[in-house]
């Protein structure tokens, strides 16, 4: 009945020794046959017996990716009573991408959140005992921030959502005692006071949704943004930090088009780097977009590192972007400074005052000095901490748009000048949506629901 | 003395009846009514004929969500509606300035004449019996009373009669409690206690003892009144006059307004003061409630003027509604200002408020306890999970006010009936009536004060309109044999004039002609450029239906009652179909059927505490299981996922439980073996 086949990565998406991608469904065997190759020969996993583990490598079309161990289990005697796929490859956030990526191009789709656990469920493979250990993980919503771990939302922002909660439950909760006491609580002036409410939390929902929108997920750590013109190494530079090769590094100007993001560890302190498209005046359409999301992100970043090329003069573009980082905590690089240097620190300083540091990104000269400077700048507390995590799915994307949407329609309730009762309609709404994010709310399609709050591939 | 009095009477089996109703309150004269009305012989026993339909409290039925009570009542074929509209001598529609939601009649009533009318209908019920004695015991199977009595160990018992203080016996296969504020009463007023029922009734001392005998917890609650004054002792001119509605809304809906087009009454308000304020706190050691003599927990929604001066400290004055108990009496209630304190402090405190510098007392205020039960006891059927055939409405189940009780009351007689007659149950949900949130919250949530009906308590109440009671209740109303044939067509044909109607409405385009522009603009709504839908024309909120009547050419003449639903369903629109989907949301969870006696240790996610409540409560579907304080969300999650593995471990229990599943899933790949 589930005849397409999904996958996922298993493994926590961060730095580790081993990753694993798991894959479920009719069309397994068929994928996994498709790219993998055995170190002896071109033996076909489809025909090995259930429950044996083989050595060999991922290939991308006939580039090898990794090498691997490939776990089979057949139909039933699977987790999920299907043909499951289980390949161990090495721990990094690339390979276990691009592993994925193949396989999915392959004939895979991406795996929902518990989706593996609900097919489990729905293929009568979980019995009670076993679905025991299923139920803690939702009791784990009891006392949320203690087993966070399973959850994808924690910190600042389920606080967040909490507080807003607790707004619209108390406008709810005076709106009705209004009603049932207007002797000693009186609706006088209250749709003034209450719009100034409900646009606060329209605001800070939609300022939650954008997080989703810019495709971002923002993690634990300093949020940096790599700026600077086409071409001044911008790319080069975050793959030194990264130590993969993440970025597409080439010659020709503007080939980075999209925001390329990275956590990095510099001894103990987070930074969730993004190199961003180049900042220039451009006809590009598609460029064009990538240039203003980088003034964007480096609008909201905590950190800006700025690149400029050292063997290029300075021009309009440079002093606009300096301008733009007058405000900012700022670091700048002047790359390529192994060539013939064009552009001196006076010329820089002249425009702004900011921490100036040389250096080669490609013979990987001073990017000790750019670490201790940045560490620095965290121990002076210039630049802060955003400890929200916060990776919202679909789901939840589409509760907070709910609950944005609800939120609006109190407005016009307001503007309209409606009976203060009918506001509280739209706001229990609001609040219901927004309790289900947060698991305080019970949802209709609740086994659906339930299930998709396991982690991926459990 | 008590023992005594039980031990010498002598037994003898007197009668046979149908149903035993004890207690001729609001929650019994329905109960009985009710029952007689569906053919069903009854007896209803009252401590005195006097007091068939008391009022002992405020007299006025209706306000705020009590209002859509007595509408719902008599929507069903309740007498409540009718017995007020014979008997009002003032009457008002609240909340006018509101939505349609809020909007709750109330009226003043001639006590006398009150309990007077609803006697007489009483009287005049085939099929009801009318006995004045109290009853002391309740008998069931296990008792062995009766020789053909069987009980098998560990089985619910199941009723089999009552018997009197004076040792009668009273067969009956249904026994409805609605026992009010009588069960071991006492009342308060400062240190003076009398062991009296309301209005120095006597009061019900012995069938608390026979309740706990059979398993029966009960429980303390207490309850006040305030002082009547004589009328001629009071200075109306320093009070401001409230006058009833120029054209007065009968509750009933088969009441002709015509008749309801009556001289009225008038009410006053005046206002509590600081030096009020300052008796009150100057005295709070000699409030029996402060100084810890009444064990009772009273109503925070009705609170005593001392609760109020304590609780809302910072108010400098409270409104005090002086209203008349009737016309041929010189009573005079004073609302908002219940209290126990002594009759001294009384006295004092009463005459600071202006109009009643010299006012006399004609009866003390006073705070009344009485036994009553955890309705958490009950069935949302009123009927005992533990007794068969027992059933309690009113105060007994730990509600406060006439129309709680009334509608509790008529629930409770619908279902012994159709118990007796072998028919299903009627459980009204939240979403039909605030009945449904009125018995869904005694029986399910935790209430450790009287419950009254409020506003704020129904989700979907821009669904339970007064206006719509009807609508939404009295074809359900006909189907148990209540309401009559001609009332149900007329229903029939109501909801039908509202389609076309709104049909038509939201199809008529009206132009910007000058007509049109001067209309709108002598409503001060702003003019039309283009032309546009008669529907947005009446949602603007300076518009409605009728003011645009002029302009609506083709306009047939509708009855008043029609006209009304239109409006409010046109100009209402996107929020009452909100609410829809909000009640659809809701039936969801409270179609999915939880099992039988089952015991919740089973299911192991669960927490420990709500194991126990849902091993307690046994509900019957998960929405009611997620009201159960105590119950989480996770909980509910848990059982969901319970529910659904029952789907593979258990088919047979699973299907059972969702019939309409089986149909969809017959086709499945049969992995459901």
């Amino acid at each position: 009945m589930h005849s397409d086949t999904i996958a996922a990565i298993a493994t926590a998406m961060s730095p580790s020794g081993i990753g694993i991608i798991r894959m479920s469904g009719e069309e397994s065997l068929a994928i996994i046959d498709k790219v993998y190759h055995s170190k002896y020969g071109h033996k076909k996993l489809s025909e090995c017996d259930s429950h044996t583990v083989h050595y060999g490598y991922i290939y991308d079309d006939n580039k090898l990716v990794d090498e691997v161990m490939v776990l089979l289990m057949k139909a039933p005697n699977s987790y999920t009573r299907e043909d499951t796929v289980e390949i161990d490859c090495h721990g990094g956030v690339y390979v276990m991408k691009r592993i994925l990526e193949i396989i999915i191009r392959s004939g895979a789709r991406p795996a929902e959140p518990g989706e593996f656990t609900r097919r489990a469920f729905l293929n009568g493979r979980i019995d009670l005992t076993q679905a025991e250990s299923v139920i803690d993980i939702i009791n784990a919503k009891n006392d949320f921030a203690l087993k966070s771990s399973l959850n994808q939302l924690k910190g600042a922002v389920c606080q967040e959502i909490k507080e807003i909660r607790g707004r619209i439950l108390h406008e709810i909760a005076f709106i009705e005692s209004a009603l049932d006491d207007p002797e000693h609580i009186s609706l006088e002036s209250y749709p003034q006071s209450i719009h100034i409410v409900v646009d606060n939390e329209i605001k800070k929902i939609e300022k939650l949704l954008e997080s989703f929108d810019n495709g971002r997920i923002l993690k634990e750590g300093i949020n940096t943004v790599i700026v600077g013109k086409p071409n001044a190494g911008k790319s080069s530079l975050l793959n030194i930090l990264v130590g993969e090769e993440r970025a597409i590094v080439t010659e020709i100007a503007g080939t980075t088009r999209d925001v390329l993001e990275e956590q990095i560890n510099l001894n103990g302190i987070t930074l969730n780097v993004m190199d961003t498209a180049g900042i220039r005046k451009t006809d590009n359409v598609v460029e064009k977009i990538g240039v203003d999301r980088a003034r964007k992100y480096a609008a909201q970043a905590d950190l800006v590192i700025y690149v400029i090329d050292a063997s290029a003069e300075l021009d309009d573009s440079d002093y606009e972007i300096m301008e733009m980082l007058q405000d900012k905590q700022t670091i700048i690089l002047l790359n390529k400074s192994d060539l013939d240097i064009k552009v001196s620190l006076n010329d820089i300083k002249r425009h702004i005052d900011k921490v100036v540091i040389p250096i080669s990104a490609k013979e990987h000269q001073g990017m000790e000095e750019l670490e201790d400077t940045i560490k620095e700048m965290f121990f002076r507390g210039e630049v802060t901490f955003n400890d929200e995590v916060f990776a919202i799915n679909i789901r939840q994307k589409t509760s907070l748009q709910i609950s944005l949407e609800c939120l609006h329609h109190v407005m016009e309730s307001i503007e309209d000048g409606m009976p203060e009762d009918m506001y509280s309609i739209d706001l229990m709404d609001a609040y219901e949506e927004l309790g289900k994010i947060i698991g305080e709310s019970v949802d209709d399609d609740l086994v659906d629901e339930i299930f998709s709050k396991f982690c991926m591939g459990k | 003395m008590k023992e005594n009095n039980t031990e010498k009477r002598c037994s003898y089996i007197e009668e046979t009846y149908d149903v035993v109703v004890v207690g001729a309150g609001h929650a019994g004269c329905e109960a009985a009514l009710a029952c007689a009305r569906l053919g069903l012989e009854t007896i209803i026993f009252t401590v005195s004929i006097d007091s068939i339909a008391l009022m002992p409290c405020n007299p006025n039925i209706g306000g705020s969500s009590k209002g859509h009570l007595v509408r719902e009542i008599d929507a069903l074929g309740g007498e409540m509606g009718k017995n007020i509209d014979k008997t009002f001598i003032q009457s008002k529609m609240l909340n006018k300035s509101k939505g349609p939601a809020v909007h709750s009649l109330r009226a003043q009533a001639d006590k006398t004449e009150y309990t007077k009318e609803m006697r007489k209908t009483l009287q005049n019920t085939d099929h009801l019996t009318i006995r004045q004695a109290e009853v002391s015991e309740i008998l069931t199977n296990k008792d062995y009373f009766f020789s053909d009595d069987k009980y098998v160990e560990n089985e619910n018992q199941k009723i089999t009669g009552v018997r009197t203080v004076s040792g009668a016996v009273y067969r009956c296969q249904a026994v409805i409690l609605c026992t009010g504020t009588y069960l071991n009463a006492r009342c308060l007023t400062g240190e003076m206690i009398m062991h009296t029922g309301p209005n120095g009734l006597s009061a019900a001392n012995y069938l608390t003892d026979s309740l706990l005998k059979h398993g029966i917890k009960t429980r303390r609650f207490k309850t006040g009144t305030p002082a009547r004054m004589d009328k001629r002792s009071l200075d109306f001119s320093k009070m401001e006059e409230q006058f009833g509605d120029e054209r007065v809304v009968p509750f009933s809906f088969t009441t002709n307004p015509e008749d309801v087009q009556i001289e009225q009454a008038s009410c006053w308000l005046t206002y509590t003061n600081e030096k009020t304020h300052e008796i009150i706190r100057n005295n709070l050691d000699r409030s029996p409630i402060y100084a810890g003599i009444i064990e009772g927990t009273g109503p925070r929604y009705c609170p005593s003027i001392e609760d109020k001066v304590v609780k809302f400290a910072d108010k400098d004055r409270h409104q005090i509604f002086i209203e008349p108990e009737g016309l041929s009496t010189n009573e005079m209630y004073v609302g908002g200002m219940s209290s126990s304190l002594p009759e001294d402090v009384q006295y004092a405190m009463y005459r600071t408020l202006p109009g009643l510098e010299n006012a006399k007392i004609v009866r003390n205020a006073y705070a009344i306890e009485y036994d009553c039960i955890d309705a958490n006891l009950l069935y949302p059927t009123l009927e005992f999970k533990k007794i068969q055939g027992l059933f309690s409405g009113g105060q007994f189940n730990g509600s406060s006010g006439y129309e709680e009780a009334a509608g509790q009351g008529l629930i409770a007689g619908i279902n012994a009936a159709m118990k007796i007659k072998g028919k299903e149950p009627l459980v009204l949900d939240r979403s039909l009536a605030y009945i449904g949130v009125l018995i869904d919250d005694l029986v399910t949530k935790s209430n450790r004060e009287p419950y009254r009906m409020m506003t704020s308590r129904a989700e979907y109440r821009l669904l339970l309109r007064q206006d719509n009671a009807d609508l939404r209740l009295s074809k359900i109303g006909y189907e148990i044999g209540l309401i009559s044939k001609e009332r149900y067509d007329w229903i029939c044909q109501k909801e039908q004039m509202i389609e076309q109607e709104i049909k038509r409405v939201n199809s008529v385009k009206i132009g910007a002609n000058e007509k049109v522009q001067k209309l709108l603009e002598s409503y001060g709504s702003i003019p039309l450029n283009t032309g546009t839908m008669l529907s947005d024309l009446i949602r603007r909120p300076e518009l409605d239906y009728e003011k645009l009547a002029e302009i609506d050419e083709n306009r047939q003449k509708l009855p008043d009652e029609v006209i009304e639903q239109v409006n409010i369903l046109i100009k209402y629109e996107g929020y009452i179909t909100r609410q829809i989907k909000q009640v659809e949301k809701f039936k969801k969870l409270e179609k999915k059927r939880l099992p039988e006696n089952f015991d919740y240790c089973e299911v192991s996610g669960l927490r420990i505490e709500a194991q126990q409540k849902l091993n307690e409560f046994q509900p019957l579907n998960i929405g009611q299981a997620g009201r159960i304080s105590g119950v989480t969300p996770a909980d509910v999650s848990v059982l969901l996922v319970y529910l659904e593995q029952l789907k593979y471990s258990n088919p047979e229990l699973f299907y059972k439980l969702n019939p309409d599943e089986s149909n969809l899933s017959g086709l499945d790949d049969g992995k459901g073996e």
